[in-house]
């Protein structure tokens, strides 16, 4: 009895202070997933590093839709500017060290910050259906900029040079060769990265989101009237969280294009806007778990289409264009029968049962 | 007293935790490196290759793996090659090189090929050959005639090319433009990546001071080319030599009809496929030019030939690919055409070189056995390959030919030559290679 009273006070700082909270979540979440990549195949590897960067720019649309209330339609395009900055500065120094990942990688977060204070400041005078379309024109014309200048490689797009294993800091490779018994190869190191930086990414919009900045974003999706009779400066509250969810489609494009070892206007149609819409509101629309559920189902579900129309014995071509209707009938079911997306609905179903007890209780 | 008993607690605390946390350190060695071939068994190898299954550039381009898959279901019935059965694995990138670089990953971690064989597209196969190189997979015969896979063997010695160059289609077509029409104003049709690139820079040898006007598209992108007919039209071109693929034929004599654009045309051999055309220009104007009339559409263009097609039922190939594809193609009902027959022309060269291999398969070895004797593979090309330790470029010539009621008729012998100053010479001998009778290579 008295032990756990002991323990309850001492852990009381950590379950009260958000960030503590959610550090250790993070960090216990950390440990799991890095066991996880560490026994898994190479090609599990690089699915896992895909959802990662899926998760991170769904991660920062479901706080710009689901806590700001803003639709953006064009966070491919966000990502394309992420992919090229970092592509270039790749380029430049030559990627070869783990320095060089990071410096990449910020100077595409930073890019698309600017971007996004730029296209945020506009954006937060428009409403509903309007700034989707100023959004959508985003994701039409930024990629096809690259066929406008020869040094973004046309429509070929740029190659990207990424670390190989034998130069990454000797520590690294000893600490996942100590843990894993697997030698840390191109493959796990971009899902190791993907995943560290994607909890990073979600420790940090929790803890906005449970700041005075995310309350505000919550005032002014609420009732914008409210919002502005309480004190509340409209306009730079959407600013604010129009460049947060830059930022995170930033780092996002930087870590695809390591991935996919290629920038190309391709990968960032407009199909990739509103693919990464539907893994928000499959996951459920304002939650950053539903929105890694989302980037999973992004991840996982074409491959898992594909291989099953092949075992069902269809030519390789009828499994190609089998994917796309799976992948929309898995969206319409969901909408149907979970309209508030996953977790939104795991939700609902929770509250309604714990309602039922407390009710069952009083009577 | 408290505070140093507390702090002397957490110390233990992080002592045990850090010692726990060794303990469940692995503990192994780490393994050395083994040289076993990946995709290779006894009694099997497994390849694979990206194509346009899907998407603007798939019409033809899909059917070239149903010919390579006749062809090694033919090998396999018949022994397949040193006891193995070749087995092709085809993944869709839909002609987006993003794609093409996730299932190419797909293809060596999930499938584990042991070569790419065949990959389709010069802005896809690009965004991979860094990959196949770095990981030391042979990159055989890309369906594509960049000179990227095979003028630089140093820096992708896995990579090897297959058909004709575009440089060196440029020069023949060049050449004949010059000789036979030198009053003609030159319009470009190019695509923008290095296909349109490396096809200019063959012409440009030739044509530099009879090119009046060039106009590029991107795949993927805009399907109107009436401003580019326009520009032809202003700039009084009359002959547009078109480095572009079949769907873009047809796009470029739809628009050039619409804005009442009248001229020569002379499509290189990617883009002109009469049947494919034809029957592309059929569905793209919703039936307003029938197939047939799309195939006469096409009649007086000229392109060049480096394989015998569909319009040669004569030919000792051709006759042995319409064998092999009445026995072995999934739906009965579809017929040969002259990509199913690229197709099996490239995955004869690939059996021709397994067959030189001998029984002991690695990735190394294969690629040393095309250096060593790809020249003198004798296959379906009307030119030999060009393949060495310094070059991994493909056939080294093609004929001009001009295009009469869908079938080709030569204008010129078979011109041999290769990148750079090479001189383009006449040489017919590899065109009279004949198939062995089993229709197997030996």
């Amino acid at each position: 009895m008295k032990l756990t009273e002991r323990l309850r006070s001492l852990t009381r700082p950590v379950r009260s202070v958000p960030l503590a909270r959610h550090l250790l979540v993070g960090l216990i979440a950390f440990l799991v997933v890095a066991a996880i990549i560490g026994s898994s195949s190479q090609y599990l590897q690089t699915r896992y590093a895909e959802m990662a960067f899926f998760a991170i720019a769904a991660g920062g649309l479901t706080v710009l839709t689901g806590l700001s209330g803003q639709l953006s339609l064009g966070h491919g395009a966000l990502m394309a500017v992420g992919a090229y900055a970092a592509t270039l500065v790749l380029e430049r120094t030559g990627g070869e060290t783990l320095a060089d990942v990071f410096v990449a990688l910020l100077v595409a977060i930073a890019v698309c910050a600017v971007v996004g204070v730029i296209v945020g400041v506009p954006a937060a005078r428009l409403h509903g259906p309007y700034i989707a379309g100023a959004t959508l024109t985003l994701a039409v014309a930024v990629p096809r900029l690259a066929n406008q200048w020869e040094f973004l490689g046309g429509e070929q797009g740029l190659q990207v040079p990424v670390p190989r294993a034998a130069e990454l800091p000797v520590w690294i490779q000893d600490l996942v060769w100590f843990f894993t018994a697997a030698e840390i190869d191109q493959y796990s190191f971009l899902a190791y990265l993907g995943w560290f930086l994607l909890i990073l990414a979600f420790v940090a919009l929790a803890n906005l989101s449970r700041s005075r900045i995310g309350r505000r974003w919550r005032a002014v999706r609420d009732d914008d009237v409210s919002a502005e009779l309480a004190g509340i400066h409209l306009g730079r509250a959407r600013v604010v969280a129009f460049t947060v969810s830059a930022m995170c489609a930033g780092l996002a494009g930087g870590l695809m294009a390591m991935n996919v070892r290629l920038t190309a206007p391709g990968a960032f149609t407009i199909t990739l806007s509103l693919t990464l819409l539907a893994a928000v509101v499959l996951g459920g629309l304002g939650s950053l778990t539903g929105a890694l559920i989302g980037a999973g189902v992004l991840a996982f579900l074409p491959h898992f289409a594909t291989d099953l129309g092949e075992s069902a014995g269809l030519s390789a071509t009828q499994a190609a264009e089998v994917t796309p209707v799976v992948y929309g009938l898995v969206l319409m079911l969901v909408i149907l029968l979970a309209p508030a997306g996953i977790v939104g609905s795991l939700r609902m179903f929770l509250a309604r049962s714990s309602l039922g007890q407390t009710k069952e209780k009083t009577t | 007293m408290r505070n140093t008993a507390r702090r002397a607690v957490q110390v233990v605390c992080v002592l045990t935790t850090a010692s726990l946390l060794a303990a469940c350190g692995a503990g192994k060695e780490r393994p050395s490196e083994d040289g076993t071939a990946v995709g290779v068994t006894d009694t099997t190898i497994k390849i694979g290759a990206h194509f346009p299954l899907t998407g603007p550039a798939a019409p033809g381009y899909s059917e070239i793996p149903s010919g390579h898959q006749a062809l090694y279901e033919y090998v396999n019935d018949n022994g397949g090659v040193h006891g193995r059965e070749i087995e092709m694995v085809v993944k869709d990138d839909a002609y987006n090189p993003t794609n093409t670089s996730a299932v190419t990953n797909d293809m060596i971690l999930q499938d584990e090929i042991f070569a790419m064989v065949a990959g389709l597209g010069t802005p896809t196969h690009r965004a991979v050959v860094q990959r196949l190189n770095d990981d030391g997979i042979p990159d055989l015969f890309v369906s594509s005639g960049s000179l990227q896979w095979g003028d630089d063997p140093a820096t992708s010695p896995m990579t090897f090319g297959w058909q004709p160059d575009y440089e060196i289609e440029g020069k023949i077509i060049g050449q004949y433009v010059k000789e036979n029409m030198p009053d003609a104003k030159v319009g470009l049709f190019l695509q923008d990546d290095d296909f349109g690139e490396d096809g200019e820079k063959g012409a440009r040898q030739f044509l530099d001071s009879q090119i009046v006007d060039v106009q590029k598209y991107t795949p993927g992108g805009s399907t109107d080319f009436s401003p580019q007919m326009s520009s032809f039209k202003s700039k009084g071109v009359d002959l547009v030599l078109g480095f572009n693929t079949p769907s873009y034929t047809a796009l470029s004599q739809i628009a050039a009809q619409g804005v009442g654009f009248k001229s020569k045309w002379f499509y290189s051999n990617v883009g002109a496929d009469p049947a494919l055309v034809g029957g592309l220009l059929a569905s793209m104007t919703k039936g307003k030019i029938p197939a047939e009339q799309g195939v006469k559409l096409m009649d007086g263009m000229m392109t060049t030939e480096y394989i015998p097609g569909v319009d040669a039922p004569d030919d000792e190939w051709v006759k042995l690919w319409q064998k092999v594809w009445d026995e072995y193609s999934k739906k009965g009902s579809e017929k040969l055409t002259n990509y199913r027959i690229y197709g099996m022309s490239q995955a004869y060269t690939f059996v021709q070189a397994l067959q030189a291999n001998g029984k002991d398969l690695t990735r190394e070895s294969i690629v040393e056995t095309i250096e060593k004797e790809g020249a003198s593979f004798e296959g379906p090309g009307l030119a030999p390959f060009r393949f060495s330790e310094d070059s991994h470029m493909g056939i080294s010539g093609a004929s001009v030919v001009e295009l009469k009621n869908g079938a080709a008729e030569p204008l010129t012998p078979v011109l041999v030559t290769d990148i750079g100053d090479a001189p383009i010479e006449e040489d017919d001998s590899a065109a009279s290679d004949a198939p062995p009778a089993s229709g197997l290579p030996e």
